[in-house]
Formats: structure tokens, sequence, C-alpha cells
């Protein structure tokens, strides 16, 4: 069913065509990361797509996969374009390697989800945190509840984890 | 520099050199132009036929691109007597001019048209901004915009500043050296009375600027403006008949990508563009290679966005784009000047049209700079290039333009001057 719902005083839609969204949001909503694994080739995806990135075969299956990786690059937003984000900044926008399929099908591929840089109830992340995050940093993923069927994913430290003694960051 | 000895420029393989860009125009650039985009394409191209010593009724093809901001082909043709034998518009910013000025050498070869006009409008500070404020962020967000905007990850600079990062990451690229495209940039737009911004910039005022998202600050960030560019191309048999020295389009490729462009950064390295993949197409294309290439017009949406190109066209090794844009290679003076009208960063922002209109008038010999003007009508350059001077670059023959849609996607194009 089509969600609508205000999100950081932005409009999100679903419509009821847009299947593969839809799915993905509800399990976002059930805090239950799933991805789409192809039928075929068995490769996860990220976004949601309509067929195999990598066979390009139609048919795949929703797979849970655990939401923890590091960090492969991100911006630091200090000018926010969106008005209700610019309470945040600056705010992190995070691509995140997932250790499920990291260097597959080549030493070139992971699966790279984007996520603001949030504390573990979804909200985003004060100042002090966004110090402590740069490329490398280990990260676990949280959600922001939108609306039924429509959670955000997120990224925030993965306090359980090692993390490198120096992520790398912009130079100050 | 002269064309390499080995290089068979009689054939017509590729198409090269059978085709020329004959025509060049455009209107002021502005901050509120106070007309429509209709009014300021018809400018425009009315500028270019006239730049070309044409009438309109011998334009009969009309190509232009736009993102839902500005008027189609039809208006500006009506609005200038024009009957069309082939038009198109089509969706897309920066670099569609290159891969507009491949399409339009395919519908002259196909016999469709003889000789084609591609334009582009807008008022891109006045109306439709291209910095994503305004009537584009109040647009619901759906479908794949729901892994994007609703993360605050919506402008170009935001969305392209992952590669810029990780670039500086993987290479040690420094935010000094990629500032240096600005400076320089801005030295050439001292030289250039249309540009927007003339006033010459330092690193240290780069690095000093206000941070919009790191690594990016306000300087390294092209200006937004209201403008009309077009560029006229027939055949080179043609062109014989036009005003000016015909410049002559050696080799295009044409919105080339990297893999998973629906979500580019899931196959990296991701401080690789498409330009890694695009020189493969080019130089073969164009029967040359960077080294042989005077001028270059890298697509400075971005200070990095010059930088990267230039890299993975092959003007420097992998990795070393930062001391290539900082070592004055590519100043007025240097070895080969990038972007002599100040480009995107300074002159004023039209999706990649005002580069190739710049280099065509490099290749002409004749680029609109403060020179005197001599009895004969020409220019008479004087290569002096201290502010407010000259900006004709001595001896240009070899012209590359790289054009930037994303780090996911590029155009570019050779063109060399014709006799």
């Amino acid at each position: 069913m089509a969600v609508s719902a205000t999100y950081l005083g932005m409009p999100l839609e679903i419509n009821d065509l847009d299947l593969e969204n839809l799915a993905y949001f509800k399990y976002c909503a059930a805090h239950d990361f799933h991805l789409q694994r192809c039928d075929s080739c068995g490769l996860l995806r990220y976004p949601p797509t309509t067929g195999c990135p990598f066979c390009g075969h139609a048919k795949s299956t929703w797979t849970r996969v655990e939401g923890k990786g590091a960090v492969h690059s991100y911006s630091e937003v200090h000018h926010a374009i969106q008005p209700a984000f610019k309470q945040f900044t600056p705010y992190l926008i995070l691509l995140v390697d997932l250790d499920t399929q990291k260097g597959k099908p080549t030493e070139h591929h992971a699966l790279r989800v984007v996520g603001n840089l949030a504390m573990p109830d979804g909200k985003l992340a004060p100042l002090d945190m966004v110090k402590r995050v740069g490329i490398g940093s280990r990260m676990r993923m949280v959600f922001a509840d939108v609306a039924p069927g429509l959670s955000i994913p997120h990224w925030t430290i993965d306090e359980a984890a090692q993390q490198p003694a120096k992520p790398w960051r912009y130079p100050e | 520099m002269p064309l390499p000895a080995d290089v068979d420029t009689t054939s017509p393989k590729y198409l090269r050199d059978k085709y020329a860009i004959v025509g060049v125009g455009e209107t002021t650039y502005t901050r509120g132009s106070g007309i429509t985009t209709r009014a300021l394409g018809t400018w425009a191209v009315r500028n270019a036929i006239a730049d070309a010593g044409l009438k309109p009724s011998d334009i009969d093809g009309m190509l232009s691109y736009q993102s839902g901001d500005s008027t189609f082909g039809p208006f500006i043709a009506g609005d200038l007597g024009i009957r069309l034998n082939f038009y198109m518009d089509v969706f897309g910013g920066g670099s569609s001019t290159e891969a507009l000025c491949g399409m339009a050498i395919g519908l002259i070869e196909a016999g469709m048209c003889k000789t084609v006009v591609i334009f582009r409008a807008m008022n891109g500070f006045s109306q439709v901004r291209i910095g994503g404020t305004g009537a584009r962020a109040a647009a619901p967000v759906q479908g794949d915009m729901l892994h994007g905007r609703a993360y605050g990850w919506q402008s170009a600079g935001q969305m392209f500043s992952l590669s810029f990062m990780r670039h500086m990451h993987d290479y040690g690229t420094t935010p000094a050296q990629v500032a240096a495209v600005k400076a320089i940039h801005s030295e050439h737009a001292g030289n250039n009375p249309k540009a927007y911004y003339k006033e010459r910039v330092t690193v240290e005022d780069v690095l000093n600027s206000r941070m919009i998202c790191k690594p990016l600050h306000l300087l390294d960030c092209c200006v937004e403006t209201d403008n009309g560019t077009a560029i006229i191309i027939t055949s080179a048999d043609r062109a014989k008949d036009c005003k000016h020295t015909p410049v002559l389009i050696r080799g295009v490729v044409g919105r080339c990508n990297k893999p998973r462009m629906d979500m580019h950064y899931q196959c990296g390295p991701i401080s690789t563009v498409a330009g890694h993949y695009a020189k493969d197409i080019l130089w073969p294309n164009a029967g040359v290679g960077p080294e042989d290439v005077d001028i270059t017009g890298s697509y400075d949406a971005f200070t990095f966005t010059t930088m990267l190109q230039l890299e993975d066209y092959g003007f420097c090794k992998k990795g070393e784009g930062g001391y290539y844009v900082s070592d004055g290679t590519m100043r007025l003076g240097g070895r080969r000047p990038n972007n002599t009208s100040g480009g995107h960063l300074c002159e004023g922002y039209t999706h990649g049209v005002n580069m190739v209109v710049e280099n065509v008038r490099q290749l002409r010999h004749d680029v609109d700079d403060s020179c005197p003007i001599g009895p004969d009508g020409k220019r008479q350059h004087t290569y002096d290039y201290r502010p407010g001077g000259c900006r004709q670059v001595k001896n240009v023959e070899v012209s590359a333009n790289l054009g930037w849609a994303m780090p996911g996607t590029g155009s570019a194009m050779v063109m060399r001057r014709g006799a």
C-alpha cells in the first residue's frame, strides 16, 4: 500500500506501483534490513532495482543483510539545501561498505549504503559525534521511524567494534 | 601544436574533420536576466547565426537540452522564422554539449538535415536554481530519490563530494592544489569582458571562503547565472562558405558512463570518473592524444571536476591531478591552458556550452578579449596575459573539451583549427 509521510520537512511518497521501494522500506520499518538477492547469480544489490545489475535477471528474493560496515567516503554538509536540515549542520552523508559481499563480484565492488550519521534512535548526530567519524570508521545501521511502512536507514558509530586508530578526515 | 605527421587526415574513419563548428553565440551572463528562457535562447541562436555569416533560413536542424527549466526548440525556431527539418529537445545538463555535437554530426550524416544549431537557455539564477534550492527542493521525494534526497543528499556538490573526498584520501590531493583551479580560472576571467566574475581570487581566498559541504568551499563551486548559448554545426564543405576559419570536429564521445549508472558508487574506484572509460573512445576517434592538445575545456562545475577529468582523460598520471592543476600548466601562458574564458567558476554557468564556444574562438585565433582591433577588423593579440589584457593562446591548433554530468557520466570532444 502506498506510503505518504513527512520527514524533516520533506514530503516522502512511495506509490502503489513502486513495489521495490515498498518492500525495501517495509523491512526497514521493522528494523530488519533486507536487500534483493538475484535468483540467478546470487548477488545482492543496493539500492532496490527491477533487475539484477550484475546479470540482468528479473527475479530476486528479499534477503536479510547485516547492517554493519566501514565508511568508504563521506561529505560533511555545512550549507544545507533543505530547510529542516539546517538545524543539524554540519551533518554527515556517509557511504558505507557493507561487510556482506565486500569485494564481490570484483575488488572494486561493495554494497555501498548511504545514510546520515545518526544517533542510535535515528536522529541526526550532534557535532561531537560528527567529529569522530571518517573514512574507515566502523558503523552499524539504525533507523529513523517515519510512518507505518517507512523507516529511513542511517548509520551510527559501532561502539562495540574496534575502530581505526585515526579514521581519515578532511584536513582541518 | 601541429598534428602528428602519421595521422591520416584524409581518412573518413570516425568522420574525423568532416564536420565543423561555424557559428557560436551567447547572451550576456547575468544574475537576473529579466527575460524568459525563450528570449534568451532566441538571442543566443540569433547571435550564433550572425557569427557564422548565415541567414536563419540556412538552419534546418535544432537540438537543445534542459531539465524542465527551459523553452523547447520550436519556439526559438518560430521566433527566428526558421522552418526545421529536424529538432529534438533532450533531457540533460552537463556533458550534453559535446554529446549533442556528436548527435548533430549523425543527423547530418544520415541526411536528416544540413545545418544544426544547438542551444541551451536557462535562468539558472533567477528561475530554476542549479544549486537545487527553491522549486527543486520543494518537490516530493519519491522513487530513487528516497535513497538520496531523504538524506539531505541533493545538490550537485553534495552528490559529487563523496568522489572528491575519496580522491583526497586515495591520493593525498590537497584543498590548496584544487583551489588553484579557481584561482587560475579567475585570472582568465579577468581578461574576458563577458565574464560574470572578473575579479581575481587567490588560493587563500578559496580556502578562506565558507565551507559548503566538505571538501567544497564556496569558491570551489561555480556561479549560478542566467544565459543563453548556441553553437552551429554543418559539414566541412559548407563551412568554407561561412564567415570564420572553420573549426573541425576531430572526435566525440558522448555520455559515456561508469558501471551502475543508477548508483555509480556501487562500483569503484569512486575516485575515478567516467573519463577513464571515455578516453578510450575519444582519443582513437580523434587520432590524437593528450600530448597533442594545446588547450582544454575541462568542465568546472567545481574545482574538483576539472581536476578529476584532466587526470582520467590522461593529461597526467592517475592520482597526480592535484599537481597538474596547480603547477601552472593550465594557466594562460602555461603549456596547456584550461577554460580560458573563466569557465563555469567565473564566466557563467551554461551546462558546458560556453567552454566549447571559448575553444572555438581560440581555434579561430580570435578570442574576444580587450586587445585592440586592427585595420583588417581583427584583434591584434598581444599575448600579454596581465590583468585586463590578452587571453588568446598562441598558435592553438587542437583543443579538447571534457564535459561532466556527474562522476559516473561524461562527454568529450576534440576540435582542430581548419583551413
